[in-house]
């Protein structure tokens, strides 16, 4: 009974709270709620230290955090495989129609458009995942913090700073689906 | 034993981020296109929980599990950086649909080209520490 209901999508009003939840009991541990500071950690794991002073600094301080993020990718694992129907996000039917006639979609499946991220060896979607990643990458840590270290830490401790870079998000999201998508799904 | 309790609150988070659908590309396109209330209602109710919970934590000086006072450090003044840095981000999410915390929620579901994101956005935050000190903050 309560699993039938667990396994349908989760509506706003509980996952917005339970978000904050994660970042109250990461408080608690003592630990912001931040995710981009991973990729900062990986690079030095991986030697960045040997080519900036940003990267020098004891890794170990922040394997809580690596671990947070392995959690992730398990909790992401239990959803899709136990916890879900297998129905595709219920968006609204103009943004359909916006994604068909880019050539985006053709039917709406899954978490992801299959056309990008179900690999096909094309230089094309290769580029778009890179490039993609370098912007996440170095967008993040420039602005010193991502969604979750933003809009959600930052912004509830009343920082200016965050609302600053959130507005930054949704200018860049903004500028992406409006004006570059044309271009590159044309 | 303090490992467990990270992996477990890990694993709380990828099962919200997946459930509520914040990791699906689709609602974060329709999200930048303003068209429907879901990311919306999700992020506000998020924020006004969490604004309730640091007050809460402030006022009542709550304390850690290692008895020490929860500490919340104020963020350094700047326009530029924060600017330029979000949209810069905001380009990458809505392109990928994934940020960092989705992204590796996503990768534990199976979707494997979410790894080339991941390896390419190391990348990029290594490009910025080594052009930190040339860029504007």
């Amino acid at each position: 009974m309560i699993l039938e209901y667990i396994k349908q999508p989760w509506p706003w009003y509980v996952s917005g709270p339970l978000i904050a939840l994660v970042m109250y009991l990461l408080l608690k541990q003592g630990k912001d709620f931040g995710m981009s500071n991973n990729l900062r950690t990986m690079c030095t794991i991986l030697g960045a230290g040997k080519s900036s002073s940003f990267f020098r600094f004891d890794w170990k301080t922040q394997s809580w955090n690596l671990l947070v993020v392995l959690g992730t990718a398990i909790g992401g694992f239990i959803a899709h495989n136990f916890l879900s129907d297998g129905s595709a996000a219920q968006i609204n039917a103009e943004s359909i129609a916006d994604l068909k006639q880019l050539g985006i979609v053709g039917q709406l499946q899954g978490y992801l458009p299959e056309s990008i991220f179900i690999f096909n060896g094309s230089w094309f979607q290769f580029l778009i995942l890179s490039i993609g990643g370098l912007l996440i990458g170095f967008g993040t840590r420039y602005a010193g913090g991502c969604s979750s270290g933003h809009a959600i830490s930052g912004l509830s401790n009343f920082q200016l700073p965050s609302l600053i870079a959130v507005i930054g998000f949704f200018l860049g999201g903004i500028i992406m689906v409006h004006f570059l998508f044309p271009l590159i799904f044309a | 034993m303090k490992a467990i309790k990270f992996i477990l609150i890990g694993i709380l988070f990828g099962i919200i981020l997946y459930k509520s659908e914040a990791a699906s590309w689709y609602r974060i396109y329709e999200m930048f296109q303003f068209r429907s209330f879901h990311m919306y209602g999700m992020i506000g109710t998020a924020l006004a929980t969490a604004i309730i919970l640091v007050q809460i934590i402030k006022r009542k000086q709550v304390k850690d599990s290692n008895g020490m006072p929860i500490a919340f450090l104020d963020k350094d003044k700047s326009v530029t950086r924060y600017l330029a840095g979000g949209t810069i981000f905001g380009l990458g999410w809505a392109l990928t649909g994934a940020c960092p915390g989705p992204m590796f929620a996503l990768i534990g579901s199976g979707y494997w080209t979410l790894g080339i994101v991941l390896l390419f956005a190391i990348l990029g935050t290594w490009i910025y520490g080594v052009l930190r000190n040339k860029l504007p903050h």
